[in-house]
């Protein structure tokens, strides 16, 4: 636990983006869980930087799994923000795969852009969220708001 | 707070709602989205249901067993290197090549895929090319000490030698029908490339000598009959969901010189490595050419341009899937616009063909809807991406690797479900995208982009397989097992018909008419028109009142 000295204000304000991260990684998971015909393949056989490692991963043998790994860690990412469980891991999980999503169509001059709902370069929405969740590593909340505050209670009560 | 208040006993009521408050929303979200894909999933499901479209494998081609069969490739140009890959067998340089892209770069499967290939069961007995350098590639690569490739110097001495059971037809186009019927008269099977024929007279010879061996198999290089998406798009058709198909737009945008029939010159080629009065054929008569040789698409006199080359292809795609037959006329224009190096054949065509007849079903009152314009729109200076394009009163169909069908929104068959918003015209009614899992009847923008993108392979039941591979299994098991290859010479018949029309209409300037009744282009007095077709210039001054 790192000594963090936040306002109740500030406690709030990360809640609040822990509870909006955790949502939308969940509702991404849940969407894609439900879509039997949901695949990672279009997207990443389109990669266009690091392309041999996306397109290694939409392999024929491969692609199944990275799909069920894929929709098993936006809904375990988004459980555990939302509930306030182990957030920092959970931080560490979102980041990696933002990271991903980022690395195969990053908004790079000469990197073909795919379908998007507005304009960027280098900095689009995937990297802001995954340095949102750089921040809510720093700042873990999950015992101000979450199941671990109920832990820490009862530790403080019977220390 | 109290802790009288708290049920959990060292927890107050305050503690509950900060550790668990968040619980019911996670089950919110998660309901959420199982109800929103799960009402999307019911709204494809009836979709699909009522339009109960079914992607339609024919019936897998038999077996491979039995005795090897015997082949013969003539011709092993780029194209006969293509097909003998196909049938299982790579040159040297080629596995060296993609050995060392495969070292490059381990996703290069193409080695890969080449290895995996079922074998075919045949053996490869013989090879005729009239250029030194391709014959001796041939057997350098394929010739073994247990299976010794025999080189011949001309079609007929290979297919009258006994040796060969089948030959592969890759040659350039004025020799296609007179080296298969030669073929089938010694009692050959044949598989030949598009086009089938490269003048008139010769695609009803053809046909009388097919049909004089109705035990041989005669099999037309068309292999995106074997596409699985065009399988789908006959199954559209035939539950009339388009409706009446008034117009159909096909097209080829090519920019680069290799699509415009640049063909690179062998450094070897010279009149001592090349038989060139064999390569002439029923040509007219010409002094060696290197251009010529490698470069024979480019002139009427070997080859037939875009309508030959290109059109087939279109127009085959569609009659596989709607079964129009032969147009009752066709208008042609176009010119040399982009290629202005000496050839005599069109870079930009554009040509139009009448089926007045012809009718994919209606969903009007009887009588209203009848008649369809198949269009082909070509240019070898731009690749503009312009898709084919099925037409009709009750919806778009739009043809590639992936298929893509819309509802018209003043369409009267699904006018009920687009009042109801069950059908929304702007998104697919349905979608066959390879790179998906399944098919989906509601799509998103993105799914549209990426199956859009190109990544071109032919499925079969969710398989990445080569339309060539399958098209030549399919007339290898004909041989074998008996049956029908996809195309055939009625198919071959239709498409050589067509595209000599358009070639005609192109070189008169005239509209060309087709006598169904009599099976003939209908010329005008004293016109011979395989004179026009086969005239070595890019146009040809008939006097319409001769």
């Amino acid at each position: 636990m790192r000594n963090v000295n936040l306002s109740q204000a500030q406690k709030t304000g990360l809640v609040l983006l822990r509870l909006l991260i955790g949502w939308h990684f969940l509702y991404e998971g849940v969407i894609k869980l439900y879509n039997p015909s949901w695949t990672a393949r279009g997207y990443l056989l389109s990669a266009e930087f690091l392309k041999p490692v996306f397109v290694f991963l939409a392999d024929d043998g491969l692609i199944g799994i990275v799909d069920s790994l894929n929709i098993g860690l936006l809904i375990i990412v988004g459980v555990m923000l939302m509930a306030g469980l182990k957030t920092s891991w959970a931080a560490i999980g979102g980041m990696l795969l933002l990271a991903l999503y980022y690395l195969a169509h990053p908004p790079f001059t000469g990197v073909t852009q795919g379908p998007a709902e507005g304009t960027y370069w280098i900095v689009n929405k995937n990297l802001i969220e995954l340095a949102a969740l750089y921040v809510l590593y720093q700042f873990p909340t999950s015992t101000s708001f979450g199941v671990e505050a109920l832990f820490r209670k009862s530790k403080i009560e019977t220390a | 707070m109290d802790k009288q208040d708290s049920i959990f006993g060292k927890w107050s009521r305050r503690d509950l709602l900060k550790g668990l408050g968040s619980l019911p929303l996670i089950g919110g979200v998660w309901y959420a989205g199982a109800k929103v894909t799960g009402n999307a999933k019911s709204e494809k499901s009836f979709l699909l249901e009522t339009l109960n479209i079914k992607a339609s494998p024919p019936p897998p081609s038999g077996p491979m067993s039995g005795k090897p069969i015997r082949l013969g490739i003539i011709g092993f140009g780029i194209r006969g290197e293509q097909l003998c890959r196909a049938l299982g067998f790579a040159t040297t340089e080629w596995l060296d090549e993609m050995k060392a892209n495969a070292e490059k770069n381990p996703k290069d499967n193409r080695l890969k895929d080449f290895l995996a290939q079922e074998n075919l069961n045949i053996r490869l007995t013989g090879v005729c090319d009239i250029f030194d350098a391709r014959a001796e590639k041939a057997l350098r690569s394929f010739s073994r000490d247990d299976n010794k490739i025999k080189r011949y110097a001309s079609h007929k001495e290979m297919v009258n030698s006994g040796e060969v059971d089948a030959v592969v037809i890759a040659t350039p186009d004025h020799w296609h029908a007179p080296m298969a019927m030669d073929a089938l008269n010694a009692g050959v099977n044949v598989y030949v490339e598009k086009p089938m024929t490269h003048n008139i007279a010769e695609t009803y010879a053809l046909r009388d000598v097919v049909k004089a061996n109705p035990r041989l198999v005669f099999a037309v290089g068309h292999q995106h009959r074997q596409t699985q998406s065009f399988l789908t798009a006959q199954d559209v058709i035939s539950k009339n969901i388009l409706g009446h198909v008034s117009l159909i737009e096909t097209n080829t945008n090519r920019n680069d010189d290799n699509g415009a029939w640049q063909y690179e010159i062998h450094p070897e080629a010279s009149p001592s490595t090349i038989d060139w009065k064999a390569f002439l054929g029923n040509a007219p008569e010409a002094p060696f050419n290197l251009e010529h040789f490698f470069r024979w698409r480019k002139w009427w006199a070997y080859g037939s341009g875009l309508s030959g080359d290109l059109l087939t292809h279109d127009y085959d795609r569609v009659n596989c899937i709607l079964k129009m037959g032969i147009p009752a006329s066709v208008t042609a224009s176009g010119g040399i616009y982009t290629h202005r190096d000496g050839r005599n054949v069109p870079d930009v065509l554009q040509v139009n063909m009448e089926f007045p007849e012809f009718t994919t079903g209606s969903s009007q009152e009887p009588g209203k809807e009848r008649g369809m314009t198949f269009v082909y729109s070509a240019t070898l200076g731009n690749q503009f991406d312009r898709g084919t394009i099925f037409m009709g009163h009750d919806g778009s169909m739009e043809l590639g690797n992936s298929l893509t069908v819309y509802a018209d929104p003043r369409s009267t068959k699904h006018n009920q479900l687009i009042k109801d918003g069950k059908i929304d015209p702007y998104v697919p009614v349905y979608q066959y995208d390879p790179a998906a899992n399944g098919t989906d009847a509601v799509t998103s923008a993105t799914a549209k982009y990426f199956a859009n993108k190109g990544l071109l392979w032919t499925y079969r039941d969710g398989k990445r397989v080569d339309s060539t591979f399958l098209h030549l299994r399919e007339w290898l098991s004909c041989i074998r097992n008996g049956g029908k290859p996809s195309c055939g010479i009625q198919e071959g018949f239709e498409e050589a018909i067509s595209a000599h029309m358009a070639g005609l209409s192109y070189k008169i300037g005239r509209r060309i008419d087709w006598d169904a009744s009599s099976e003939k282009i209908i010329s005008l007095p004293g016109e011979d028109l395989d004179a026009i077709l086969l005239a070595n210039t890019e146009k040809v001054k008939v006097d319409s009142m001769a």
